[in-house]
């Protein structure tokens, strides 16, 4: 009985820490990112916008030439989302015109359910000009609590390796220039 | 000692600690979504087929016009999109998709209707958050799920299926696909099926 028991708490316990399974909290400012990897974009300008070189049909946030990553996790069934694309478009927009933020922050989206057809009508839609990826199985949704869309985290790459998230907000960022400054101060100097 | 086995077997889905659904909900609806958990992925048997003509039906819209079926014949192929109840995940993050792709449905001269067995008021407060939508949205309240009956996807507990039917310009059927309640079909397969009907 005792060996029995004892079985079914090791396997329980297995299982929990099983990364095909694991189940994350609600991203919060000061956690550190949660793991996860992207597909390396098809599109030449995509990778070039996120500075990834060589050959690897995946990456990691890490892997992406920034100070600071925004990503918005969305969906294109999402009509929240849909209504708030334009805002984070003007955002991306503002990021390039601004020299102390080009190339130090970027954007990517992760559509949360949807597939890379899905994602493309999503993009297309809404002239979307920043990466967007399909997580067709919320893998990465279930990684950060099953949050609503959209949810925005800003995570800052820091020199050791680390990711550290400085936001993480559900629903609209509000004001564009005022976001912008907020995220210039997270990438510091 | 005959209980250890489904003691394991509770320990470990516990330990888990997760649904086997998954589904993604809009802040735009805030805490308004009932959480159904998961539900049995079909519950209603098929009244209608493939190649057989639609029946026809008349239902009141939330527009407070009543749509026929039949007005579509001759004009436009016809996608119903029955969904099981409104303020539920999944049905909540179904038609805004669709209402970003009215292009691909007029690049194949379809229409959409949306179904519920909700009734006008309901459907009315639900789909105001999905933002303007371009297509009918239909109640088939009363007499209760009279049409969804007639095709055969109404659920033992009153709601319906998560059924799309794609309907040519002939009024026959094409395409069915009764899905898993818990889960949303895929915008692709859809559009594929479009496609099909040149």
């Amino acid at each position: 009985m005792k060996k029995i028991l004892v079985l079914a708490i090791v396997t329980a316990l297995v299982l929990a820490g099983s990364p095909a399974v694991s189940q994350g909290a609600q991203p919060k400012a000061g956690d550190r990112l949660f793991d996860f990897t992207l597909p390396v974009p098809s599109e030449s300008a995509d990778r070039s916008y996120l500075g990834l070189s060589g050959w690897g049909k995946t990456f990691k946030i890490a892997d992406v030439k920034a100070s600071l990553v925004l990503i918005e996790i969305l969906s294109m069934y999402c009509p929240f989302c849909q209504k708030e694309a334009p805002v984070v478009n003007r955002l991306y927009e503002a990021i390039e015109k601004d020299p102390a933020a080009r190339g130090r922050i970027k954007i990517i989206g992760i559509g949360a359910g949807n597939s890379a057809y899905e994602v493309e009508v999503f993009r297309k839609r809404y002239g979307v000009p920043f990466p967007v990826f399909p997580d067709p199985d919320y893998d990465i949704h279930k990684k950060c609590g099953e949050v609503r869309t959209p949810f925005f985290i800003a995570v800052r790459l820091l020199p050791n390796g680390t990711q550290e998230v400085t936001y993480a907000g559900l629903g609209g960022f509000g004001e564009v220039p005022a976001f912008l400054e907020t995220l210039k101060k997270q990438a510091g100097r | 000692m005959r209980s250890v086995p489904a003691f394991l077997i509770a320990l470990c889905i516990v330990a888990l600690g997760i649904p086997a659904w998954a589904q993604t909900h809009s802040e735009a609806y805030k805490d308004n979504i009932y959480v159904t958990g998961e539900l049995k992925p079909v519950d209603s048997v098929l009244k209608v087929k493939v190649g057989q003509q639609a029946p026809d039906f008349t239902l009141p819209s939330i527009a407070g016009q009543k749509v026929t079926l039949g007005q579509y014949r001759g004009k436009k192929n016809v996608v119903l999109s029955f969904v099981p109840a409104a303020w539920t995940p999944v049905c909540s993050d179904q038609w805004p998709g669709y209402n970003i792709v009215k292009d691909l449905f007029d690049k194949h001269e379809a229409v959409l209707l949306g179904i519920t067995v909700d009734n006008i008021p309901t459907l009315y407060a639900w789909t105001n958050q999905m933002g303007s939508l371009w297509f009918p949205v239909l109640s088939d309240f009363y007499p209760h799920g009279r049409v969804a009956e007639t095709y055969g996807v109404l659920r033992t507990d009153g709601t319906t299926e998560r059924a799309l039917f794609v309907i040519d310009k002939k009024g026959v059927i094409r395409y069915i696909d009764v899905h898993d309640i818990n889960k949303r079909p895929s915008l692709e397969t859809l559009v594929r099926e479009l496609e099909k009907l040149k």
